[in-house]
């Protein structure tokens, strides 16, 4: 216990001195959270949509005006020339342009069917489907008004229309940050976990202080905990830190419970941990450490569900996830802080951990053996 | 008296490269013993075998009455290692190196630095300077405070010389007699001959064998040639031309100097003389000489 002191108090010095790691934890907490959470956003703000209203009716009117009103659109009001349509939405100073055909206001008003066309810029196919779903909400509201009208002119008999109104629990207000947040925590501790534990232990090596250090009398485990346990502690003050920020500047809710959220994250930094020390077993060098884990860890983070939605990953997909501790952690984190879920919610999630956990560090700790 | 390291029928191979080959090799308590020889000779891995760093294919090892292989916990405590590469913290301080490794062994610089006292004296002035920042002799004397500060019975060095200027050499090789004065055994590898003579005595290693050991005169006198040394100014011409006479054993340059051996006493300084003012008109001057180790070196490869 004395020498593991001794070793603890000796990786702090080191890790407080090196220029590489200290803004990593310092610096990259507010960097992620600041740049990533606004810039990595999905939020539909200020989308610029043309109008080309061919019947200039006091209906149609009035559905511009509804999108005129809508925070999510700017409406530019545009002729019905194709080719300039065309080139507005190629050249991107549209994305999307909707048609009003002529006579709407007289097919709806005599119950004949119309259309209005809506061409949106797909190339970004998750703007467009969210494009798509505020423009169906805008004409929603406008026949929500219409229903009286038409039923007092009797005219015609709308036929009852099913509504279905959605309520998105857990982000009731579809805030994206509040879903970007916790994944941005998520990869800041995994690269503290994999990335600095990893070089730390490699560059024991590399420096050949590792050979000096082989001839006293530290044992494997002291040595291993001096060099792991700090990192632990630098993830879980770095989540603090991440949460912090998002409490005081996205308003991020947390709806579980702060002490179920650290066991996890306790749980997952070893988890990740563990494999850093793995890969640090078989790289020489700090460089060939690096180029392993990037390969891994991008191949984590992009299907561990932090910018996309692992169910409607293909099924073979969804399998190579179950070795993805990033996957897990990922759901945690999420259901902690916006479903307000607890260990005994998510006990599969905590074994599939904790076994990862487990076999990861003792492979890694029983490697470690060999290269000594 | 009783025997600090004793290895009997050593072998290394890694993967086909024989390292060691059946060495024997054994040293005095308070001793201070050099292993001689070139890079690449086995010095080092014999004596990461020694520390426990690595193991041996085969062999009796009895370091300070323990096996390496088995007591290498205890042996720990016992043994001072440096290893050939510079392997202290570079991002610490001299100080808080010095004080981590006191430390772990459980001690302080304080109740020890009375042993380390003539190395690190001379550092203590930059302790807080770190590590990295140092230059090659405070490196290596910074190195032997560390392997030192624990009081150890046995002192392993790597080459602690190689790439430290010659003034610092000879320090370090001063400091070093200091040290062995306090009753610790020295084994220490150097590929420089010339320090050869500092040792109360040496083996010669060559390709994993050791070739020759003894006292440094007793290895010298088994040298039973004749020997001259031949200044000139013109080293390479006349290394070239007496290189053709057939009576020398061999013919090498060393420094400004050239090392004439003569085939078992064929011919006499006169002969050789007369044989290379044939050949040019340079000037030289000849002299009988002693035979040194590196001439005892060469003699072994050139047989």
């Amino acid at each position: 216990m004395r020498i593991l002191l001794i070793i603890l108090r000796k990786e702090f010095l080191q890790i407080f001195r090196n220029k590489m790691m200290l803004p990593i934890i310092f610096i990259m907490p507010f960097v992620q959270t600041l740049v990533l959470v606004y810039a990595a956003t999905l939020d539909l703000q200020h989308t610029n949509i043309t109008i080309v209203d061919l019947d200039h009716s006091q209906m149609s009117e009035k559905l511009c005006s509804k999108f005129d009103a809508s925070s999510f659109f700017d409406v530019n009001f545009g002729q019905c020339d194709y080719d300039n349509l065309d080139k507005m939405l190629l050249t991107e100073t549209t994305k999307a342009v909707l048609i009003i055909p002529h006579n709407f206001e007289n097919d709806m008003r005599t119950g004949i069917k119309t259309q209005l066309q809506l061409n949106i810029n797909a190339i970004d196919g998750q703007t467009a489907g969210l494009i798509n779903i505020y423009v169906n909400q805008t004409i929603l509201s406008l026949l929500k008004e219409l229903k009286p009208f038409v039923n007092k002119t009797d005219l015609m008999v709308m036929p009852a229309s099913i509504q279905a109104k959605p309520r998105f629990w857990y982000n009731e207000t579809l805030n994206y940050k509040h879903f970007m947040l916790p994944g941005i925590l998520t990869i800041l501790i995994s690269m503290i976990g994999i990335f600095l534990t990893s070089l730390n232990l490699v560059r024991e090596k590399e420096m050949g202080t590792i050979e000096q250090i082989n001839v006293t009398p530290i044992k494997k485990w002291q040595f291993l905990s001096g060099k792991l346990i700090p990192f632990w502690l630098i993830g879980l003050f770095d989540l603090a830190l991440g949460i912090l920020i998002g409490v005081i500047l996205f308003d991020l809710p947390i709806e579980g419970s702060i002490l179920s959220l650290f066991i996890f994250s306790g749980l997952y930094l070893f988890t990740a941990i563990g494999l850093g020390l793995l890969i640090s077993d078989f790289a020489d060098t700090q460089q060939q450490a690096m180029f392993t884990i990037f390969f891994f860890f991008l191949i984590f983070v992009l299907m561990g569900g932090v910018f996309t939605s692992v169910e409607s990953m293909p099924v073979w997909a969804q399998y190579i996830n179950k070795i993805n501790p990033l996957y897990y952690f990922m759901k945690i984190i999420r259901a902690i802080l916006l479903k307000g879920s607890g260990i005994k919610d998510m006990m599969n999630e905590f074994f599939a951990l904790l076994v990862y956990g487990i076999i990861a560090m003792s492979v890694a700790v029983w490697q470690y053996r060999k290269t000594n | 008296m009783n025997n600090s390291i004793e290895i009997y029928n050593l072998n290394k191979s890694f993967k086909s490269v024989k390292a060691l080959d059946n060495l024997k090799l054994t040293v005095e308590q308070g001793g201070f013993y050099g292993l001689i020889g070139p890079d690449g000779a086995g010095k080092t891995t014999l004596m990461r075998i020694i520390t426990g760093l690595l193991l041996p294919d085969s062999g009796d090892i009895m370091i300070g009455g323990l096996n390496p292989v088995t007591d290498y916990r205890k042996l720990r405590l016992k043994l001072g290692y440096m290893p050939g590469k510079f392997s202290l913290y570079q991002d610490l301080t001299v100080e808080e190196n010095l004080s981590f490794f006191a430390k772990v062994f459980d001690t302080t610089i304080k109740e020890n630095y009375h042993l380390i006292a003539p190395v690190y004296s001379q550092i203590e002035p930059f302790k807080n300077r770190r590590a990295g920042k140092l230059s090659g002799g405070m490196k290596q004397k910074l190195a032997l405070s560390c392997a030192l500060v624990h009081k150890p019975e046995i002192l392993i060095l790597d080459e602690p010389t190689t790439g430290v200027d010659a003034v610092s050499r000879r320090e370090f090789w001063e400091m070093l007699n200091q040290i062995r004065q306090k009753g610790i055994t020295i084994l220490v590898s150097t590929p420089y001959m010339e320090e050869a003579v500092l040792c109360d005595k040496i083996s010669l290693m060559f390709d994993g064998k050791i070739i020759d050991s003894g006292t440094p005169t007793e290895i010298t006198s088994k040298f039973k040639e004749k020997i001259y040394i031949l200044k000139t100014t013109r080293l390479r011409e006349i290394l070239k031309i007496a290189r053709q006479m057939r009576e020398l054993k061999s013919v090498n340059a060393f420094g400004q100097n050239l090392h004439l051996v003569v085939r078992d006493n064929l011919v006499g300084i006169h002969e050789i003389e007369s044989f290379i003012k044939k050949a040019c008109d340079y000037e030289f001057e000849i002299e009988p000489s002693q035979a040194d180790i590196e001439d005892c070196f060469i003699d072994y490869l050139v047989s």
